[in-house]
């Protein structure tokens, strides 16, 4: 045996309570496995009688007190559609296609920390979902997607609308199941909750034949699960926490780089209150942003390719990183082998695959955030009360880069700035809303401009980069926060790829509020095109008409013809006039289309593949950082 | 490259060989063999897997490998502390007059024939992969037909 494989051994063991160890579980999902009725008696509910397969389905969501559902019925999923309309505490929301109603879900997930669900038919309904849970497992977005397969006599004879959705889940899940027979439908239920909402949260798929929707079989609840090879390690080494507080008291330059993890772990507070009695500037990732408050005085922005200046440029200058919930993702290292090149790094996350996978961790701790920054915070005052190093001189250094280097708001051709028109929308709509976005251009300078003052307000496919995930899931955080203002930041391509969805808003009666940043184009890969193939623009200019106003769709006539209020904004001097005016609507969806030049570019960059020492603050314009504190 | 091998306990359900397999294609590592069979804990197989990583990716591979549900167990396993063995089926030319001296170098490699034709015997042989691989160069003069190579599968040493 070799001591590199025996430590991550697992013990085997024979039965799992369905109810894991409280710490073991999010704080969500806890009450979410508590027994659903009798609560006062104190005795977990056991009751017997036949249901069939689709009634366990739904009796399991209510059991797991799910009130929403995102989905399509159709085929193969039609009896389990037709037990959940008999379910008096389940929403159903139809929406146009699986990948919004996944889209949906997840904006649900990211946005209450709660299990996103959705529910899709077979074949190509159940194939629309594979780039939904590509987006969930790279985010670590809790997440049960329900798929009807054909009966299982026809299985693996080509049926119609056959597809084996299990086999192409099966890279992009944390876990996936078929179920063949009704009386193992509410274990591998079981199983699927506990696996998307336990340790590293993620997707799980829950593919259930025909026949096994309609069989008959006993419901027991609550039943055991059994998952002898799926135990994560939530409590944390304390001679590693130990190890951690002595290297943040002692250094001189460290930055707390934070990723989505401290949000999955609902952690920010803990953050928050680590960082402020160390002193240490922060830097959180795009599924981070809001776990500091923008604004706050040690908060430097988002890291990485379209990071800001002094956020890049302090992790390239630190002499401790502490990675927390982070994954180092290349989108965030530029090129690994120079990222970060004088720092030490902790690495805390519950996954232990992602420690040392792509930086060498001096000091790894595996473990739940929420724990590990509760045991750290003592350890770290009780090491620090001994001395601690001065960070002023760090400071200075920061904060001359954010005064050489704000972050800019452009607007060539006299059209609209988006980095402005974000943060007035953001600051016209207060700190309790909620913005979805989809990918590209419009995500970056939302992700630079929106002044987020909490985690799980910003709701973005991250990790994937999923065009057209805005304006469903932004659909999907309104069914969960109907009082709150829900905006949809889009691109005019990504608007054009899930906007049918405003349909589903109208009727629903969900007036979420939808941004265009309408630049007529495909902006990101223009960008590049721009930069790095010569301006050889190819295939991502989108209009022939080189005015905004007769660019097609208009978008504001397109959001009438969906029961939306629609408007074009075309001068700065209109910007906060129309957020207003679509603040103070809400009796049905308004859509801002807003003109934005083509050329507008998103900077700071860094270009891919490359150090991260080569930011470029505006084009062919690279900041001077080798002063006092730099070398 | 250095080859290592993962003894690992699984649970035996649909789809379990496609999901270790796609593992190591999606990460780019190579697999050498894998056997599966029970185990001596009911409801649990066995798999032995030989990977061609080196050492750090092997820490990774063993680690998302250990993230599989229906993974539950996994040691690597040394060679020098270990028992290796590999299975092998060789069908070689052997008319009459050569077949006692095919029959003889089996014997040598105390490896069976198990099949005799008029011009052609099977020969089977149990062993770690440096003997087989000796016992084929020297049936190879005669005419090698047909090889039939299992995958490794390998246990402790000693008491535990």
């Amino acid at each position: 045996m070799s001591t590199a494989t025996t430590k991550y051994v697992r013990r085997y063991r024979t039965v799992a309570s369905t109810v894991p160890s409280p710490a073991t579980v999010h704080p969500h999902t806890r009450a979410c496995l508590q027994p659903a009725r009798n609560p006062e008696e104190g005795e977990p509910m056991t009751q017997e009688n036949m249901l069939t397969g689709a009634q366990i389905v739904v009796r399991c969501l209510e059991e797991f007190r799910v009130t929403d559902v995102f989905g399509l019925p159709g085929g193969a999923i039609l009896p389990v559609y037709d037990a959940l309309g008999a379910s008096a505490s389940i929403s159903r929301m139809v929406l146009h296609q699986q990948q919004s109603a996944g889209h949906a879900a997840m904006g649900y997930a990211l946005s209450t920390g709660r299990p996103g669900v959705c529910v899709a038919g077979s074949g190509p309904a159940a194939m629309g979902l594979v780039s939904v849970l590509q987006d969930a497992l790279v985010d670590s977005v809790p997440m049960v997607a329900i798929t009807g397969q054909v009966r299982s006599d026809l299985i693996g004879t080509d049926a119609f609308q056959e597809a084996d959705v299990v086999g192409a889940s099966l890279p992009v899940t944390k876990h996936s199941l078929q179920v063949t027979r009704a009386e193992d439908v509410a274990p591998a239920l079981a199983s699927a909750w506990e696996l998307a909402t336990t340790g590293r949260p993620g997707p799980v798929l829950v593919d259930i034949t025909q026949d096994a929707q309609e069989g008959a079989a006993a419901f027991q609840w609550p039943l055991r699960v059994d998952l002898p090879g799926f135990h994560p390690v939530t409590k944390p080494n304390a001679k590693q926490v130990r190890q951690a507080a002595v290297r943040l008291a002692a250094s001189q330059r460290p930055v707390l780089y934070v990723g989505g993890g401290v949000v999955r772990a609902d952690a920010a507070a803990a953050l928050r209150a680590l960082a402020e009695a160390c002193g240490a500037p922060v830097v959180t990732t795009m599924p981070a942003l809001g776990v500091m408050p923008d604004g706050h005085p040690q908060y430097l922005g988002m890291p990485g390719m379209y990071g800001t200046v002094p956020a890049v440029l302090a992790l390239q200058r630190a002499d401790l990183v502490v990675a927390l919930g982070a994954r180092f993702a290349d989108r965030v290292t530029g090129r690994a082998s120079t990222f970060a090149p004088m720092a030490k790094v902790v690495h805390v996350d519950i996954d232990p695959a992602e420690i040392s996978k792509l930086r060498e961790a001096d000091v790894p701790i595996v473990g739940d955030l929420a724990e590990v920054l509760g045991d750290l915070l003592p350890v770290y005052r009780e090491v620090s009360a001994h001395g601690h190093a001065d960070l002023a001189p760090w400071w200075g250094y920061l904060n001359g880069l954010r005064s050489s280097y704000p972050t800019t708001e452009d607007a060539p051709d006299r059209l609209l700035s988006p980095q402005r028109v974000l943060r007035r929308l953001g600051e016209l709509s207060g700190p309790d809303s909620y913005f979805a976005t989809g990918s590209g251009l419009h995500q970056v300078w939302a992700a630079n401009a929106l002044p987020l003052q909490e985690p799980g307000h910003f709701l973005s496919p991250c990790g994937a980069g999923t065009a057209g995930f805005g304006l469903p899931a932004a659909l999907g955080a309104k069914r969960a926060h109907p009082e709150a203002t829900v905006w949809a930041v889009e691109g005019d391509n990504g608007f054009q790829i899930s906007g049918s969805e405003l349909a589903v808003c109208a009727a629903a009666g969900l007036p979420v509020k939808v941004v265009v940043l309408n630049n007529g184009s495909l902006g990101m890969a223009r960008q590049w095109q721009t930069l790095f193939f010569d301006g050889n623009r190819v295939d991502t200019d989108l209009q022939s008409s080189p005015s905004p106003t007769e660019w097609v769709p208009d978008f504001a006539k397109l959001a009438e013809a969906y029961g939306a209020r629609g408007i074009t904004v075309s001068d700065p001097s209109q910007v906060d006039a129309a957020v207003r005016e679509a603040l103070s609507t809400n009796d049905r969806p308004v859509v801002l289309n807003v003109l934005v030049s083509p050329d507008t570019m998103v900077w700071p960059m860094v270009p891919d593949g490359v150090s991260n020492d080569f930011i470029q603050y505006r084009r062919g314009q690279a900041p001077v950082f080798d002063s006092e504190a730099g070398a | 490259m250095s080859i290592h091998i993962l003894s690992m306990l699984v649970e035996n359900r649909p789809g379990l060989l496609t999901r270790v397999s796609g593992l190591f294609a999606r990460r780019g590592f190579n697999i050498e063999s894998m056997t599966a069979g029970p185990s001596e804990v009911p409801n649990l197989f066995r798999m032995t897997l030989v990977a061609d990583v080196e050492s750090q990716p092997l820490e990774q591979v063993t680690k998302q490998l250990n993230k599989l549900v229906d993974v539950v167990k996994i040691v690597e396993l040394k060679p020098e502390t270990s028992v290796l063995r590999e299975h092998l089926l060789i069908k070689v030319k052997a008319d009459p007059t050569v077949r006692q001296q095919v029959v003889e170098l089996a014997q040598l490699f105390r490896a069976r024939v198990v099949d005799v034709a008029s011009e052609a015997v099977v020969v089977e042989a149990t062993g770690e992969g440096t003997k087989l691989n000796a016992l084929l160069d020297l049936l190879e003069p005669y005419g090698v037909k047909e090889i039939v190579h299992s995958g490794l599968i390998a246990i402790a040493r000693g008491n535990r």
